[in-house]
C-alpha cells in the first residue's frame, strides 16, 4: 500500500460531487484522471483524507460546438478523446496539434482536460494553450458558478483561483479570427516528457498583411503560463518580417519570461531555447495566417 | 482499518468479487490479491510503463489507478494475451524476433502493442517507435522490439 488511507466517494452527478466537496471542504480532493494526483499520493506528497472521484459522472465528458465557432469541453474529457476528435481538429487546430505532445498514450487514455488545467503545472501544455486561445473556465460550487478567463485562472505554481468546494466543470475555447495562424513548439529531453521550454503562438493578419493580433504564451518558463506581453506589443501593427520576428523572440526570451534552473536545464539555457522556439513558432504561425483565407 | 469496498471486476474474462481498500492500486490488486504477477511494477509514478494493462481495451498505467475504479469494467493483463501452449501472435513475434531480454518491460510493451495493432494493422517504423515511447526498456535498445512489432503486425494481417 503506497497512498495513505482515504475515504472514497464515486458520485454519478455533478450535484452529488459538489455536495461531497462542500461537506468535506479542505480535506477533500477531486480525483480526475489521476495521472498527476496518484503519483503524488504514491509518494505521499499529498495525503487527502477524502477523495471524490469524478470518473462516473458522464455529464462532465463531452466536446460540443458552439454557434459562434468555438468549442466547449467538459472537465472529464480525456486527452485521448480530444486528440482524435474531428471537431477539435477543425475548430481548434492548435489544440489538435498539441495533444500528442502531452505524455504517452497510456497517460492520455486517463488524463483529463479539467485535471490538467486544475493541477496548474507550469509545464502543462493545456494551461498555456488555453491562455493562448483566449479560453475560459466555468467553476461551480454549491453556492453557484462563475466563469474565469484562463489568463486569470493560474495564480502561482500549482495554484489556481479554485476555492475549496469548487469544481472546474467546463472549458470554453473561442474560435480563432479569420486569417489567423498558430504554432506550438517545445523541446523535451525525450519525446513526450514534460518540456524544458515550450511556446504556444496565435497570430492574425489584417487586409494589408500586418499583424493584427498576436498572442504568445510560454510553458516551463515561470510559475504560471507566461504571456509574452512585451514581445506581443512589438509585433502588433507590424509586417511580420524575419527581422521583426527575431526581435520579438529576443524580447520574449529576455524580458517576458522567468525560467528557473533545475537538474534538467539552467535558466540561461531555457532562455536560449525560448528565443529559438519563439522565432520558429512565430514564423510558422505567420506563414499559416498568410496561407489561410 | 478502513472501510472496504466490494469490487466486482472482470479480469482476462474471469469475473472477480473482492473486498478492497480504496487506496489499493490496481497494480497491487492484480499482483497481490489476484496473484497475476505478470504485470510488473517499476516506478509507480507513471514513467516506466512496465505496469501497463488494458482497461476496456485502452492501455493505462495500473500504478496510476485505484482498483476500486475498475468496478464494473474489464481489465486485460499480459496473462490474458495467450498461454504457454497457445501464444498470441504478438507473443510469438517477440519470441522469434528476440524482442525480450530480461523481460521486465515486456508485459507492459505487449499490452500496449496489442491495443496499438488493433488500431493500426500496418504501422511504419516511426509509428511503432511512437507507440512504445511510453515504455522504457533497459536491455534491448528497442531495435528488436520494433522488429518484433513489425513481425507481429505481419502475423496478425496474415
Ligand atoms: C509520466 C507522465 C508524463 C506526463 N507528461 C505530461 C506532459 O508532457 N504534459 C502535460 O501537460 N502533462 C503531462 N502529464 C500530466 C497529465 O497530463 C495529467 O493527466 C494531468 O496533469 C492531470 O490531469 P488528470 O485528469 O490526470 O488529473 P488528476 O491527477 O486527477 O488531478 C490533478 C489535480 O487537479 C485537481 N482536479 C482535477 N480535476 C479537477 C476539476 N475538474 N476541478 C477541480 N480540481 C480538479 C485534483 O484534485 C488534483 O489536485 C504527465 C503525467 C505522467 C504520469
Ligand atoms: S510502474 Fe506504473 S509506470 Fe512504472
Ligand atoms: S527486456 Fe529488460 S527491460 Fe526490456
Amino acid at each position: 500500500m503506497k497512498p495513505a488511507p482515504f475515504e472514497y466517494y464515486a458520485p454519478t452527478t455533478v450535484e452529488e460531487a459538489l455536495s461531497h466537496l462542500a461537506e468535506h471542504g479542505d480535506d477533500a480532493k477531486v480525483l480526475a484522471g489521476g495521472q498527476s494526483l496518484i503519483p503524488m499520493m504514491n509518494f505521499r506528497l499529498v495525503q487527502p483524507s477524502v477523495l471524490v472521484d469524478l470518473n462516473n459522472i458522464p455529464e462532465l465528458s463531452y466536446i460540443r460546438p458552439v454557434e459562434n465557432g468555438g468549442l466547449r469541453l467538459g472537465a472529464m474529457t480525456r486527452h485521448h478523446q480530444v486528440e482524435i476528435d474531428a471537431l477539435v481538429a477543425e475548430r481548434a487546430p492548435l489544440l489538435h496539434e498539441t495533444m500528442p505532445k502531452i505524455a504517452y498514450s497510456q497517460i492520455r487514455s486517463r488524463g483529463t482536460f479539467g485535471g490538467s488545467v486544475s493541477h496548474a503545472d507550469p509545464s502543462a501544455e493545456l494551461a498555456s494553450v488555453s491562455v493562448a486561445l483566449g479560453g475560459s473556465f466555468r467553476l461551480q460550487s454549491q453556492n453557484g458558478e462563475r466563469w474565469v478567463p484562463a489568463n486569470e485562472f493560474f495564480v502561482g505554481l500549482f495554484t489556481t483561483v479554485l476555492e475549496p468546494g469548487e469544481l472546474l466543470v467546463e472549458a470554453a475555447l473561442p474560435s480563432m479570427p479569420v486569417r489567423s495562424g498558430w504554432s506550438l513548439m517545445e523541446v523535451a529531453r525525450r519525446p513526450h516528457d514534460f518540456a524544458l521550454v515550450g511556446v504556444a503562438a496565435v497570430v492574425s493578419l489584417d487586409e494589408n498583411n500586418l499583424c493584427q493580433q498576436a498572442q504568445m504564451v510560454f510553458l516551463s518558463a515561470g510559475d504560471v503560463p507566461m504571456v509574452a506581453h512585451k514581445a506581443i506589443e512589438s509585433l502588433t501593427g507590424q509586417a511580420p518580417s524575419p527581422k521583426v520576428i527575431q526581435a520579438a523572440a529576443e524580447i520574449a526570451a529576455s524580458e517576458d519570461i522567468d525560467p528557473g534552473s533545475d537538474i534538467h536545464a539552467t535558466a540561461e539555457f531555457r532562455r536560449h531555447l525560448a528565443n529559438v522556439l519563439a522565432r520558429r513558432a512565430l514564423e510558422q504561425a505567420f506563414k499559416r495566417a498568410g496561407d489561410n483565407q | 482499518m478502513q472501510n472496504l469496498f466490494d469490487l466486482a471486476v472482470t479480469v482476462n474474462g474471469t469475473r472477480y468479487e473482492h473486498a478492497v481498500e480504496p487506496r489499493t492500486l490496481l497494480s497491487d490488486f492484480l499482483r497481490h490479491d489476484l496473484g497475476l504477477t505478470g504485470t510488473h511494477v517499476g516506478c509507480e509514478h507513471g514513467v516506466c510503463g512496465a505496469c501497463t494493462v488494458l482497461l476496456d481495451g485502452s492501455p493505462v498505467r495500473s500504478c496510476l489507478m485505484f482498483a476500486v475504479q475498475t468496478h464494473g469494467h474489464e481489465v486485460t493483463t499480459i496473462e490474458g494475451l495467450g498461454t504457454i501452449d497457445h501464444l498470441s501472435p504478438i507473443q510469438e513475434a517477440f519470441q522469434e524476433a528476440h524482442g525480450v531480454q530480461c523481460g521486465f518491460c515486456t508485459p507492459g510493451i505487449l499490452t500496449t502493442v496489442k491495443s496499438f495493432l488493433e488500431q493500426n494493422a500496418n504501422p511504419s517504423e516511426a509509428e511503432i517507435r511512437e507507440a512504445i515511447s511510453g515504455n522504457l526498456c533497459r536491455c534491448t535498445g528497442y531495435q528488436h522490439i520494433v522488429d518484433a512489432v513489425q513481425l507481429a503486425a505481419e502475423k496478425m494481417r496474415a
